[in-house]
């Protein structure tokens, strides 16, 4: 038997609204979850085109996960999200065309070229750039969250994790900190099913991931990933419970990965029922019917956002491949940080 | 001026920056109520209250990624390790996560790790060891190893006002044994800065550390052949004071280059083939290397002292090169 809470999908205009989105944010997530899949799909296209070296993730299934979290979270809310998180960085406002520039390596990618694909944020926005290393982040979204309690900031720090590195000890130490600590922090487990080829039940043994939240001494929910109003109801909860003094809390969030690990994989181990199960679940499909029901989409609407997300797209890859590549000779500049770095709204 | 301990210099530059900016905290295991495993953050929870004196669990993974993110959010973490050696278990966040950070996301991590460090007294192969070496190789951390009290107290200071991840190498056998006086008031002792421990002429010695009092010992044996010894205290391995190397190389034309860290792999390599490369023509004689052995520290007191580099190993090394 589970022991963490499943949570209930959102059925009507009337319920969102009470968790505090009104049609016109509900239309901006929609678009915001297409933008997400724009740039991945466009992204896999430059790559195949050569134009991206290195390699090539996406977290198709997962923009309804990643948009429903950020959009929970306030402004001044900070958080580290992951390689299936774009719909994370989007809402949270990055210019699609900088996102082209850090796939291909241009100097004016978030990360200069000294980074590729998803390894990046704009610390402005409250985002912390990932390290490949999983899930190396969550200590240090957990660091953030007590820099908010020392400084008894009404602020919030989110920390994203898969369901493979939740085998990590990393995981561990975060959660238990955070747990003793009672940290402003909210734990999104993007449990896509997958960890490269590894299946659940090879990574963990509990029913539910969501299930260990209790020995930290905090809140489990498990939640619909492909809900997008489902997450954000949840992570708002969460989010605001922390803000309040609540402590943290896990929230796992089921989807499935609908590609391979990376362009490279094929996911011959995945069974073909399972991918065509989860395809009927698609994100933005499920999001877009129940806009028609309960929220009147019109097809004027529908067209209007599908053309200004092309041609947003459009001119982000133009934009993108107009920037230069990086100088090689500014190989070494910025190992070290300088005092001048320091000078940052956070660090006032 | 006043008079302190090793120790009671690395707690009062810590009380001192802690009292003068609100960013700084101190975390680790036991530096609360107890007041650290040595004591030096003894008193510091009565003063600063239990949120910047924070008792973490035994997570060192926690502790240092905790200190990244708390640092990118604008405090000024201080970790404490309760011994270096256990710095092993967040070499991840150090290496991967901290160090990295700057250039890669352009966000500087701003923290110190402290690390007492160093053998000497039987401490075993878990709780004696200098890994100094192993973290001067990973480019964005700096490493600092003060020798005397003063500087352990301004290094510090130093090392919190740094926009870098910054280790501090405080050596454990010196914590006591060390007594100097230190300027009351706050003070920087810049990274990057040699300090002459002792003038000479004949043959230079390069180290850091505890080893800086080692080699002071042997410089005074030599004393009686003659032979006067330069010693050269690194203060700080990253980054470290090239050029005073160089030159003190170029007037005395010997070089003996001495730490407590293992000898394969160890800083004594880069300082030694920075020498070879750039000072060449200058050299009277090979440049002489002695450091640990390439062992685990070992725990029973004879093997230990083997294991350490001691005095009369110095005084044999510097009398050859004398000699040559
Ligand atoms: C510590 C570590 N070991 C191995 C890898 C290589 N790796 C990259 S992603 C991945 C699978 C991660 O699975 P999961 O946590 O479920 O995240 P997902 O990719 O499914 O979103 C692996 C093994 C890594 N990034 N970090
Ligand atoms: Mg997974």
């Amino acid at each position: 038997m589970a022991i963490a809470r499943e949570a209930e999908p959102v059925s009507s205009l009337h319920e969102i609204r009470e968790a505090g989105l009104d049609r016109e944010d509900l239309l901006g997530m929609y678009r915001t979850m297409l933008i997400t899949r724009g740039i991945e799909e466009r992204g896999h296209i430059l790559y195949k085109q050569g134009k991206i070296p290195g390699s090539f993730y996406t977290g198709r299934g997962n923009e309804a996960s990643s948009v429903g979290v950020a959009t929970a979270m306030g402004g001044d809310d900070v958080g580290t999200p992951l390689h299936r998180d774009m719909g994370v960085h989007v809402t949270r406002g990055v210019e699609p065309w900088r996102i082209f520039a850090q796939y291909m390596g241009r100097a004016d990618g978030p990360t200069r070229g000294r980074d590729g694909n998803v390894h990046m944020a704009d610390s402005k926005l409250g985002l912390l750039a990932m390290v490949s290393h999983l899930p190396a982040m969550l200590p240090v979204a957990v660091g953030c969250a007590l820099a908010f309690r020392i400084r008894e900031e009404r602020r919030v720090s989110v920390g994203w994790f898969g369901e493979g590195a939740s085998a990590r000890g990393d995981c561990h130490e975060a959660m238990n900190l955070a747990g003793v600590r009672r940290l402003p922090i909210v734990f999104i487990c993007d449990n896509n099913q997958w960890a490269y080829s590894t299946p659940t039940h090879l990574e963990y043994a509990c029913e539910t991931l969501a299930d260990r939240a209790q020995a930290y001494g905090f809140e489990g929910v498990v939640v619909d990933g492909t809900d997008v109003l489902a997450v954000y109801r949840e992570a708002k909860r969460a989010i605001e419970k922390a803000r309040e003094g609540g402590g943290p809390t896990m929230i796992e969030s089921l989807t499935l990965r609908m590609e391979g690990h990376a362009v490279h994989d094929d996911a011959f181990y995945v069974p073909k029922e399972m991918f065509e199960e989860w395809a009927k679940r698609d994100p933005i499909e499920r999001f877009r019917s129940w806009l028609r029901e309960n929220a009147a989409l019109t097809d004027d609407e529908e067209d209007e956002v599908a053309a200004s997300v092309k041609k947003l797209l459009a001119d982000a890859i133009n934009r993108a491949e107009e920037s230069p590549l990086p100088d090689p000779s500014s190989l070494t500049e910025g190992v070290f940080a300088t005092p001048e770095d320091l000078d940052t709204p956070h660090h006032k | 001026m006043a008079e302190m301990t090793y120790l009671q210099a690395i707690s009062d530059g810590l009380r001192v920056e802690m009292r003068r900016d609100k960013r700084v905290f101190v975390i680790g295991e036991d530096v609360g109520v107890y007041g650290g495993a040595f004591k030096v953050t003894l008193g510091f929870q009565e003063e600063f209250g239990p949120w910047r004196v924070i008792d973490s669990p035994l997570s060192e993974t926690a502790i240092v990624g905790g200190c990244t993110g708390a640092a990118i959010m604008g405090m000024r973490p201080v970790a404490e390790m309760q011994f270096a050696d256990f710095i092993s278990c967040a070499w991840d966040q150090l290496v991967t996560v901290a160090a990295k950070q700057r250039y890669r996301a352009g966000t500087p991590v701003p923290i110190v790790v402290r690390l007492p460090s160093g053998g000497g007294f039987s401490g075993g192969p878990f709780h004696s060891q200098n890994p100094e070496s192993s973290f001067a190789h990973i480019a964005g951390l700096k490493v600092v190893c003060p020798a005397t009290p003063e500087d352990a107290k301004g290094l510090l200071i130093s090392a919190i006002e740094d926009p870098n991840p910054v280790l501090y190498f405080e050596h454990k056998h010196l914590y006591r044994r060390l007594k100097a006086d230190v300027p009351e008031e706050r003070y920087t002792v810049p990274f990057g800065k040699a300090r002459v421990h002792r003038e000479g002429d004949d043959v230079t010695v390069v180290t850091w550390g505890a080893m800086v009092h080692t080699a002071g010992d042997a410089a005074k044996e030599l004393e009686a052949d003659g032979v006067s010894v330069e010693i050269l205290d690194l203060r700080t391995l990253i980054p470290w004071d090239k050029k005073a190397v160089l030159e003190s190389a170029e007037k005395t034309s010997k070089v003996l280059v001495l730490h407590e860290d293992t000898r394969t792999g160890g800083f004594g390599g880069e300082i030694a083939s920075t020498i070879a490369e750039e000072a060449f023509e200058h050299l009277d004689a090979p440049i002489v290397r002695i450091a640990a052995a390439d062992s685990p520290v070992p725990f029973s007191p004879p093997l230990e002292k083997a294991f350490i580099p001691q005095v009369d190993d110095v005084v044999k090394g510097l009398k050859e090169l004398a000699a040559y």
